[in-house]
């Protein structure tokens, strides 16, 4: 190296925020040539984000750029778009696949860095027009293939490679690059077979011998103790330990995780559990196949007037459930309702058997952006259950009762506190918090008997938050309605529902009450990740 | 926030709602419509020749609504619709229904030709989401080629309709003479120097037009618009939105059907064979005139469109050739509607789902 | 690049079952059977149909051809193939004006389209653009708005604006071009520039070896860098966006060449048939050129050199011996004219649907291969548990 004192990679102070709301602080990090770091951490730790700043991914500089620096072999650098950080030298394999489908690896390998030949006519009509070297190609990613030390049919088609290889096509890509020095692998083991990650986990090591720095992030923290070098454990945006990974073992670095300083909230104060309680809803051996959150086999039991949080690693399956009982991805499996079998991937038979559920796609599935308030607040009901109708000629038409409408409109608008123009407005003009009071609305409008709440905080305020939650909790208890809520954070699980069941690997890994130790529950969320 | 909008800004806003393309097709009529008089061109006239033409494509511009509605497009199938009532019309003389009766007859010849001319097409529609423009364009065209061969082989025998000398095969034009021409138009019809109003036509387009603004206020007709607006928060409410889709298809269909017997009936011929090939596009560019947008669609739109588009269509040859003598009316009319179409297909109003 | 490198198509390597391939066969097997059983019936003597399919492969080839970029670049159906058929039209009007005849006056004419041709693609490029995802119907609509220019231009603007000398070709009333210009001056000169006579049946050499060039120029096209930047972007705009291709650029290019080719295109129809409709020749051009190409087996995301010509042999033979094949089974000549309109239009619809309801079918069968993987799993851990 050029420079024998400067460290390959140096972060010093690193900051960052979004829009006021503080999700890196003072991140401090050393890398040497050669050396492989384990990243690990909850989701919304701030890995990513901490990624995204290396990368110079155009939405950090779109949100106000960082604070800190960083220092690649002692040179001061700050990427602004993601082709600044590769000419640098730094390569990153994200969690989707980048690759083009009709292609074989070859081209993806060298996607729009293929070896050129000049001719007469490209001479003329600039360089665009130059053809392709294949023998040249061909020996490059074959170089590539190979300094990963995984075979791959250098030949095969990116459409008809198990998804194990379309993965290490990606790490091949980045390997392919000269200038590579830092690699960054994000959650790379997660679709791979065992064998598939073994053999991932043996190139890691060779990438090291070679010389190459690997930023590793997964959940699988056995992998971590077998490859890396350093683990560095994140937590709401701080770097709490960064040890030796000979030095620590599982358990400590679950703690790390999860664990929580005194003042970091604790479990609801009325929490109440009744064994005795009805069970209400039994969930029998659901699979559910929602992309990114496939759910295997979960066995549930919810019992009446509740609060059931579901938590779990992202892209465990946690989502999954409320999406495949509601009808919206294909679903296989039984649901009994208070004795009653609830047929599944059919939305509406749930909504007839009064279940409720508040997405977490917003946008995407919550609301209609384009339509008033009055409208995502009462169509629901409207559909399902005939209310805010009136009816003509002995019912033979149902004519929409804008007035009923409005008047239930307004009475959510107050008392979830909306903030808006009017009844009249259209959705997509609210805020992030607003909008989600307004699912809240449009599912307590069916005055439903289990509700089902996906992610109720996610991508809202913190006012808003107190708000939505406080919401949830009076719904639950003052109209006795059975909740199911799903959240990505334990915290506020812990402080809103009783019981909290943790999801990890398309499975139930555990159910404890509420007022369990953060510990107990990290334990749960870390077994049988996949 | 809003309450503190100015009196500019809200009017700088509603015009920017309004489209520039559109304020500038409107400028253009009002133009148009003050020249009149000075190239000696008889205002009345123009006048009612808007109002009529209005009458004539009114109700083929609403059969757009429902589709637009329900999220499928602007229906450039509308030539499938206009098939079943030709089969309605050219079947109604055959049985020998005259006057006003064949009139009632064809629409009621028509009816289930529509109603299961349009279920095949919403299936059809149904199976391609995501591409109904495209393919309802040739659905259209599909069908128009087929019943070109129709009309040749059916038994039609009727002297009226059949060529006379071979005495079968359809006539590509046939008068409406002795059968419902101004069936509508003469009901109750106003005339007041030269301006004449046909009453019974604009009633009727009232009339289907009130029917297709009550049905979007009942449940099924919220449902349409939420199927449109957004179809995953509808299948998350428990809709059925093939069904909905569907049902919106079968009365864009029947829409075109009835709209094709009004427009006969003031035009007073039934035009066979190739002429229903490019009707969906005056219709289409009516309606995106009015303000309508790909997925979305109000009577207003259609109303204000349809007398857009028919007061351009029936100004500029009068103005142009008393003004310049030189007749661009088809040129102007081309690239203003195509245009038109263009624009709204580039906006991003929609996630294609 | 591995040996059959001809085949232009974006998937060919890919292991295709045999459901697949009579699915991608079906279209050009019915036209095999549509034409084995019309031909007999049409009963035209063998040497004038082989004389007619030549002369029209020659007249039609060229165009078809320019079709097949936007395909690679993900575009679909180039409908907009029109406007560079207009504007070979023009260069045609201007060069019969100025009286330059033969070779000289085709090579003036395709120059004088060609700047007209990438300005209309780059403005129909850029559109595109803006309208991604319904490219088709957007380039569709572009046809019909660009024609209602050509026909200012040239019914209102060409002997106003533009100089038109002789009065031959300009319409009594002083501007504005007749409905038929003759190219009696050029009519068939590339075609019979080398003729050969194989036992009754003439073979326009010259015309073919243009087209052959072209053909070539595709094959080595799909080597060069942007080749492959097409066929990157034509499958995965994202990732060839992530990848630092200049998307857009991309698509424009792709539309230009394809407007380039087919003004070049139309100028050789043009001198086969030896008139300009001027006001017609373009508007149906587009509909039959992607008419045979999909007879000859493209769909609308891949399409090669061999469908072009499979699909002029078959579509020019159904549209040969339909009207002869519908008079004499109906008595009527008309019903064989709508017949091959019905078909051309029918097998246009057929490949759209096809097209969409495969987009359905692959994402289905991803979730069928998930929930595949899923029993496994399960049958896995079922297994364990009992251990």
């Amino acid at each position: 190296m050029d420079n024998n004192h400067a460290p390959l990679l140096e972060m010093r102070n690193i900051k960052k925020d979004f829009f006021g709301n503080q999700v890196l602080e003072d991140i401090n990090l050393k890398l040497e040539a050669g050396e492989v770091l384990g990243l690990v951490g909850e989701n919304g730790a701030g890995k990513s984000t901490l990624m995204k700043i290396l990368f110079g991914a155009t939405d950090i500089s779109e949100t106000g750029g960082y604070g800190g620096e960083i220092y690649l072999n002692g040179e001061k650098v700050s990427f602004k778009t993601p082709f600044e950080a590769i000419e640098a030298g730094i390569g990153m394999v994200h969690q989707e696949f980048s690759l083009i489908p009709g292609f074989e690896a070859t081209e993806n390998i060298l996607l729009n860095r293929e070896p050129k030949k000049a001719n007469l006519i490209s001479e003329v009509f600039g360089e665009r027009l130059d053809t392709l070297d294949r023998k040249e190609m061909d020996e490059r990613a074959a170089k590539a293939i190979e300094k990963m030390g995984v075979s791959i049919d250098q030949h095969m088609m990116i459409s008809s490679m198990p998804v194990g290889h379309k993965q290490f096509t990606e790490i091949a890509r980045e390997l392919s690059k000269e200038q590579l020095r830092l690699l960054i692998l994000d959650e790379p083991t997660a679709v791979l077979t065992e064998r598939e990650a073994e053999a991932l986990l043996e190139s890691i090591r060779g990438m090291s011998a070679r010389g190459i720095t690997v930023i590793f992030i997964t959940h699988r923290l056995q992998e971590i103790l077998s490859v890396c070098d350093k683990v560095a454990v994140m937590r709401d945006g701080i770097l709490v330990q960064e040890v030796p990974a000979s030095e620590t073992n599982v358990d400590e670095i679950t703690r790390w995780m999860v664990g929580r300083t005194v003042e970091g909230g604790s479990a609801k104060t009325d929490i109440r559990i009744d064994d005795n309680a009805r069970t209400i809803l039994k969930i029998d051996k659901l699979w559910v196949d929602m992309p990114g959150e496939t759910v295997r086999n979960v066995s549930l039991e919810v019992k009446e007037g509740e609060i059931l949080g579901i938590g779990g690693l992202a892209g465990q399956g946690k989502l999954g459930i409320p999406n495949g009982i509601m009808g919206l991805y294909e679903a296989g499996g039984s649901v009994v309702f208070d004795g009653k079998e609830i047929p599944l991937n059919n939305p509406r038979k749930c909504l007839d058997a009064s279940f409720a559920f508040v997405s977490e796609d917003r946008r995407g599935v919550g609301l209609l952006l384009d339509e008033s308030l009055e409208w995502n607040v009462a169509f629901p009901a409207m559909q399902v259950q005939n209310k805010f109708l009136k009816y003509y000629l002995g019912g033979l038409i149902k004519w929409r009762d804008e007035k009923a409408i409005r008047e239930v409109t307004e009475k959510y608008i107050d008392e979830l506190k909306i903030k808006c123009t009017s009844s009249k407005q259209n959705a997509r003009e609210l805020s992030g918090g607003n909008q989600q009071k307004v699912c809240l609305a449009k599912a307590f409008a069916l005055e439903p008997k289990v509700l089902f709440v996906s992610e109720p905080t996610r991508g809202i305020d913190v006012g808003a938050k107190a708000l939505v939650l406080d919401a949830l909790k009076k719904f639950n208890r003052e109209s006795g309605v059975t909740v199911v809520m799903i959240s990505s954070e334990l915290e506020e699980l812990r402080s809103t529902a009783d019981r909290i069941a943790i999801v990890s690997g398309g499975r139930i890994s555990g159910i404890l009450p509420a007022t369990s130790s953060v510990e107990d529950f990290g334990m749960l969320m870390l077994k049988g990740v996949v | 926030m809003t309450e503190t909008k100015t009196f500019k800004d809200r009017v700088v806003a509603s015009l920017k709602n309004f489209g520039l393309p559109r304020l500038i097709i409107t400028g253009f009529l009002v133009l148009l419509l003050v020249l009149a008089p000075f190239v000696g061109a008889d205002l009345p006239t123009q006048i009612s020749n808007i109002i009529n033409r209005f009458s004539w494509n009114g109700i083929l511009v609403l059969a757009m609504v429902p589709m637009v509605h329900s999220g499928c497009g602007l229906n450039f199938g509308l030539p499938l619709g206009i098939i079943s009532g030709l089969l309605g019309a050219t079947l109604s003389i055959e049985f020998g229904f005259t006057g006003r009766l064949s009139f009632l007859m064809a629409i009621l010849i028509a009816t289930p030709f529509a109603l299961v001319l349009g279920s095949l097409y919403g299936w059809l529609l149904n199976k391609i989401k995501g591409g109904e423009m495209m393919i309802a364009t040739y659905v259209g065209f599909s069908s128009v080629s087929l019943m070109c061969m129709m009309w040749l082989l059916l038994p039609y025998h009727s002297p009226n309709m059949v060529w006379g000398l071979a005495g079968k095969g359809l006539r590509t034009t046939i008068s409406l003479e002795g059968y419902y021409n101004q069936a509508l138009a003469g009901i109750g019809q106003i005339n007041i120097g030269n301006i004449s109003i046909p009453t019974g036509t604009l009633l009727f387009f009232a009339l289907l037009a009130f029917g297709i603004w009550a049905f979007l206020h009942t449940k099924t007709g919220t449902a349409m618009t939420a199927v449109g607006s957004n179809p995953v928060f509808a299948r998350a409410a428990g809709i059925d939105v093939d069904k909905i889709r569907m049902l919106s298809v079968v009365m864009s269909t029947w829409l075109a059907a009835i709209g094709i017997l009004v427009y006969e009936q003031g035009f007073g011929f039934i035009q066979l064979y190739m002429a229903p090939f490019y009707m969906a596009l005056p219709a289409v560019s009516a309606i995106l005139i009015g303000g309508a947008s790909v997925n979305k669609a109000t009577i207003m739109n259609v109303i204000i469109g349809t007398i857009l588009f028919q007061g351009i269509v029936t100004m500029i040859p009068t103005v142009m050739n008393n003004m310049i003598h030189m007749d661009m009316s088809e040129v102007i009319r081309i690239i203003a509607s195509m245009g038109m179409i263009l624009f709204a297909l580039t906006r991003k109003t929609e996630a294609s789902r | 690049m591995k040996a059959g490198s001809n085949k232009y198509t974006t998937s060919e390597k890919k292991p295709t079952a045999f459901g697949t391939i009579l699915r991608q066969a079906s279209v050009p097997l019915m036209f095999i059977i549509i034409c084995a059983f019309c031909i007999p019936i049409a009963g035209l003597s063998p040497s004038y149909l082989a004389n007619e399919i030549v002369t029209r492969m020659g007249r039609n080839s060229f165009l078809i051809l320019s079709l097949l970029i936007p395909i690679m670049a993900g575009m679909g159906l180039n409908f907009g193939m029109t406007l560079g058929a207009m504007a070979g039209e023009i260069g045609l009007i201007l060069v019969s004006d100025w009286q330059i005849v033969g070779i000289p006056g085709m090579v003036l004419a395709a120059i004088i389209s060609v700047p007209i041709s990438i300005l209309l693609g780059i403005f129909c490029g850029k559109i595109l653009n803006k309208a991604k995802g319904r490219e088709m119907i957007t380039s569709y609509i572009m046809s019909f708005f660009i024609n209602g220019i050509y026909q200012l231009v040239v019914l209102y603007l060409m002997g106003s604006v533009i100089p038109i000398k002789h009065s031959s070709i300009k319409l009594p009333r002083g501007y504005g071009i007749r409905n038929t210009v003759s190219l009696l001056n050029m009519r068939q000169k590339l075609d019979n520039l080398i003729a050969i006579n194989v036992s009754g049946i003439k073979i326009p050499v010259m015309t073919f070896i243009v087209i052959g060039i072209l053909c070539l120029f595709i094959i080595w096209f799909r080597k060069t860098k942007l080749g492959q930047d097409m066929r990157a972007v034509g499958q995965d705009m994202e990732v060839a966006r992530d990848a630092g291709i200049d998307v857009e650029r991309t698509r424009i290019i792709s539309i230009v060449m394809s407007t380039v080719l087919a003004g070049i295109g139309m100028i050789i129809y043009l001198q086969n048939m030896g008139n300009i409709a001027t006001y017609s020749s373009h508007s149906q051009i587009g509909m039959f050129c992607i008419a045979a190409l999909l007879v000859g087996g493209a769909s609308v995301d891949r399409a090669s050199i061999g469908n072009v010509f499979l699909g002029v042999i078959l579509f020019h033979t159904m549209f040969i011996v339909a009207p002869r094949a519908g008079a004499y089974i109906t008595g009527d000549s008309m019903i064989g004219e709508y017949f091959r309109v019905f078909v051309s239009y029918a097998v246009i619809t057929l490949a759209l649907v096809m097209y969409e309801t495969n987009k359905r079918r692959a994402k289905s069968e991803s979730s069928r291969e998930l929930r595949a993987q899923q029993d496994a799993d399960e049958a896995n851990a079922a297994g364990k548990e009992n251990v």
